[in-house]
């Protein structure tokens, strides 16, 4: 169970994040959507201190705190509750792909080098890509790094993965290769938190789609519902626009 | 025009490689020590740890904007003045402590833009993944900043091996100042600095193809 309250963020003068409050079940998978700026992305990288929030409470399971009042052990325990999916793969580029996906359970989980690696090597099966296991980054398409990145977020294991634009850099060659590594994933029911433009695998895979304008959540619902009756003028307008060049159905 | 004394150079030449690993050591030393400090004085800039990234901006000011040679003579003959401890200290030991503090200072420069140059997101990833700061620049942010502060740090090395010779001045019988003796006796100037020349020049040339090696391999990852 995760739940936000009124989280806030601003950079300077603005207010990206104006007092979120949002809770997600286990096994729950959420798509953000909404117009490019309005905090989509800054909302996922508060969940986990990537940027610092200004305001509001964070709860992971049975850990909450008070973002302003949080210490370091409480930020680090926030982030080994979540992973991180990043929109430019942001893989390390001195390691191979297999040690990607075993530096967390080494470094974070303290495991052995051969039981990490060998768990690493099933995680890369799983995203179809155990012949690159001893591939270093910069030799991988787009699509093969996005899948070493989710790889390497299930690695942690973590209550949920946190998906920025995971599709938003790749070429669309791969786009489904990658959007099909997390419908497998949706399918074991982790909980994921999405942010993407795709709005087909919000229809197909969501369980809840969020609307999200000027830093606030503007409604929310299942796809069936947020996409044919939206309510809200702007979630109106947004839909079209995009709905205009890539139907949900 | 007399011809050059082919036989002489000859003669000497073990002479003078016999003071090279004097040379080597006091460069390889300053060069370990000044690694150190630069590393840690580029985390405390990258970091902008407060008081102590003013006080690496002094000392980075100071030991770039004055003359090594000033720097020397202010450890070797200035500072036992002030304190009575130092009055032991050894040309070699005041030359090593030259060289560490004033090459330290650059490199500390180049190993800050090094670390810069690294993607922030790979930090962030690292963050993501529950690794604290420290363990996310040892595993991943300096291992590649290495590799891009290779080539410079090499030349500074290669600076500083050239650089050792101003430990004469401080009465160090170096390769340079082993070929000022020389060249003092048998009063054949040009023989004796250029055979000296030859060695340094060797020295450097050698260090120049380990650099490509080592370079070589640390871009094994960057392969496409």
């Amino acid at each position: 169970m995760i739940a936000l309250q009124g989280l806030i963020k601003r950079f300077g003068d603005e207010t990206i994040l104006d007092g979120i409050d949002l809770s997600i079940e286990q096994g729950e998978i959420i798509v953000v959507i909404g117009p490019s700026g309005t905090g989509k992305s800054t909302l996922l990288r508060c969940m986990n201190f990537l940027e610092q929030p200004d305001g509001g409470r964070i709860q992971i399971g049975d850990l909450s705190v008070d973002v302003t009042q949080a210490s370091r052990k409480e930020i680090l325990a926030l982030r080994r509750r979540t992973a991180f999916v990043f929109q430019n793969y942001a893989l390390f580029a001195n390691k191979t792909a297999l040690d990607n996906v075993a530096e967390g359970l080494i470094v974070v989980n303290g495991w052995k080098k051969p039981q990490a690696r060998e768990r690493a090597g099933e995680l890369l099966e799983r995203v179809g890509l155990s012949d690159k296991a001893n591939a270093y980054p910069a030799s991988l398409s787009g699509g093969q790094q996005q899948r070493v990145g989710i790889a390497r977020a299930m690695a942690a294991q973590a209550e949920v993965i946190l998906f920025d634009e995971p599709t938003s850099s790749l070429d669309p060659e791969w786009v489904e290769e990658v959007l099909g590594v997390m419908k497998q994933l949706a399918r074991e029911r982790q909980t994921m938190l999405v942010v993407t433009h795709e709005m087909s695998f919000a229809r197909d895979v969501a369980d809840r789609v969020i609307f999200m304008s000027d830093g606030r959540i503007v409604e929310q619902g299942p796809p069936s519902q947020l996409f044919s009756t939206p309510q809200d003028e702007r979630t109106k307008s947004f839909l079209r626009k995009v709905l205009a060049t890539q139907a949900p159905w | 025009m007399n011809a050059l004394d082919i036989d002489y150079m000859l003669g000497l030449m073990p002479i003078l490689l016999s003071y090279l690993p004097l040379t080597l050591e006091m460069a390889a030393a300053g060069m370990v020590l000044a690694l150190i400090l630069a590393c840690l004085m580029a985390v405390v800039r990258v970091l902008k740890i407060p008081g102590l990234n003013a006080l690496t901006l002094l000392f980075i000011s100071f030991f770039r904007g004055t003359p090594l040679l000033v720097q020397l003579f202010l450890f070797y003959y200035g500072l036992p003045q002030l304190m009575s401890a130092l009055t032991q200290i050894n040309g070699v030991t005041a030359t090593i402590m030259g060289l560490t503090l004033h090459f330290s200072a650059y490199m500390a420069e180049s190993i800050r833009a090094a670390i810069v140059g690294i993607d922030r997101s790979q930090t962030d990833a690292a963050l993501s993944i529950g690794m604290t700061r420290g363990q996310t620049m040892r595993r991943v942010v300096l291992p590649q900043a290495t590799r891009v502060a290779v080539p410079t740090l090499m030349n500074y090395f290669i600076d500083m091996i050239k650089a050792t010779s101003l430990a004469f001045t401080l009465g160090v019988t170096e390769l340079m100042g082993a070929t000022q003796k020389e060249a003092a006796g048998s009063f054949l100037y040009f023989e004796a600095f250029i055979s000296v020349a030859l060695i340094y020049w060797g020295v450097v040339e050698l260090l120049a193809w380990l650099q490509r090696s080592l370079e070589t391999r640390l871009n094994k990852a960057y392969q496409r």
